[in-house]
């Protein structure tokens, strides 16, 4: 008799940020879309560098590389149009973000295992491609908002918001 | 993942807006709610300056009939560059009168997006929303974003507290 493991392979897009690769679940993008016009007005939201247009719709571009690598980039190849979640599970609400990356994107199959207590809200587990362990980013942590973040981290996690900005 | 196509409207509804100018940055704002477009030479009679008003970008008050408007500084409301306002707008149902620098141009928009909810700052009170025009993308301002409740308050209290101080002086010189 033999077992047969089920591994649940996922659909996810490899994207680069500076030197590192990170994977987002293909079902949380919308598109890949060529770098066009920035546009920017007063506001006070720092992870926002503006906002672009997109198939008629006005989409923010989201700063996150400071948060994943600890810099800013101001190189990018692409804009990564991700679908970001803003009222949770009980009362969903979708609007499109951009998040510039800065080499080409890939999409893959993969099996995700799932984060550990030690990981950043934003890294919804890890995968293992070409002999190299890489981080899933859970879009909607990443670009969270104050009112978004937990007042309290979970025992032992680490909050990289409040360790970039001390 | 897409999401839901946007809800089309049967007629596409128009507003009419001014396009307006502030520290470089353009804005938009809707016509109906500008009641008067004045110089600033022209109200240099109806002005008062406010010495330490408490709220930064309040600094003269105007002066129409009965009421005081407190005239905001466009550029200070916005964290912009400064730059010698020459215009100003007396707003509809408001105490507010906004500094501006120019107006570029009255048009009219179709559709006016709600701001995004990535935008989390105080431009949540700022504007009504943006609006994509000629390829450009506009913040159109909410007319009572400028003051808040608070701050009007604020104002109001210095005022009573300055007029009753200078009706103090004025009875103590009429004793004398």
């Amino acid at each position: 008799m033999t077992v047969a493991t089920e591994i649940e392979l996922q659909s996810m897009v490899l994207l680069r940020l500076g030197e590192r690769r990170y994977a987002v679940v293909a079902t949380e993008i919308a598109e890949l879309v060529a770098p066009s016009r920035m546009f920017k007005f007063p506001h006070r939201s720092p992870k926002v560098e503006g906002v672009i247009l997109r198939r008629g719709r006005i989409v923010p571009v989201c700063e996150v590389a400071e948060r994943l690598l600890g810099k800013k980039i101001s190189a990018r190849r692409f804009y990564l149009i991700a679908v970001r979640n803003y009222g949770g599970h009980k009362a969903p609400h979708k609007e499109w973000v951009a998040i510039p990356v800065t080499g080409e994107c890939e999409l893959i199959n993969a099996e995700i295992t799932g984060p550990s207590a030690s990981d950043a809200p934003h890294i919804a587990g890890r995968i293992s491609h070409d002999g190299n362990v890489i981080e899933v980013l859970d879009i909607s942590a990443l670009t969270a908002r104050p009112e978004d973040e937990p007042a309290f981290p979970a025992a032992g996690a680490t909050n990289t918001f409040v360790e970039a900005n001390s | 993942m897409r999401l839901a196509p946007k809800a089309k409207s049967p007629a596409a509804k128009s507003e009419q807006i001014i396009l307006f100018r502030v520290g470089g940055a353009l804005f938009a704002v809707s016509s109906a709610s500008v009641q008067e477009v004045r110089s600033v030479d022209s109200l240099a009679g109806a002005s008062a300056e406010i010495k330490d008003s408490g709220v930064l970008k309040v600094r003269h008050l105007l002066q129409r009939g009965e009421q005081n408007l407190f005239v905001v500084n466009g550029t200070i409301h916005f964290g912009l560059p400064l730059t010698p306002g020459t215009l100003v707008f007396i707003l509809r149902q408001s105490r507010t009168a906004l500094l501006i620098d120019g107006i570029e141009k009255m048009t009219s928009m179709t559709h006016l997006q709600a701001l995004p909810l990535a935008f989390h700052g105080e431009e949540r009170q700022w504007y009504r929303g943006l609006t994509a025009l000629d390829q450009t993308v506009v913040p159109v301002v909410d007319p009572q974003g400028f003051l808040s409740e608070d701050e009007v308050a604020r104002l109001d209290n210095l005022l009573t507290q300055k007029v009753s101080a200078e009706a103090s002086v004025a009875s103590s010189g009429a004793l004398q």
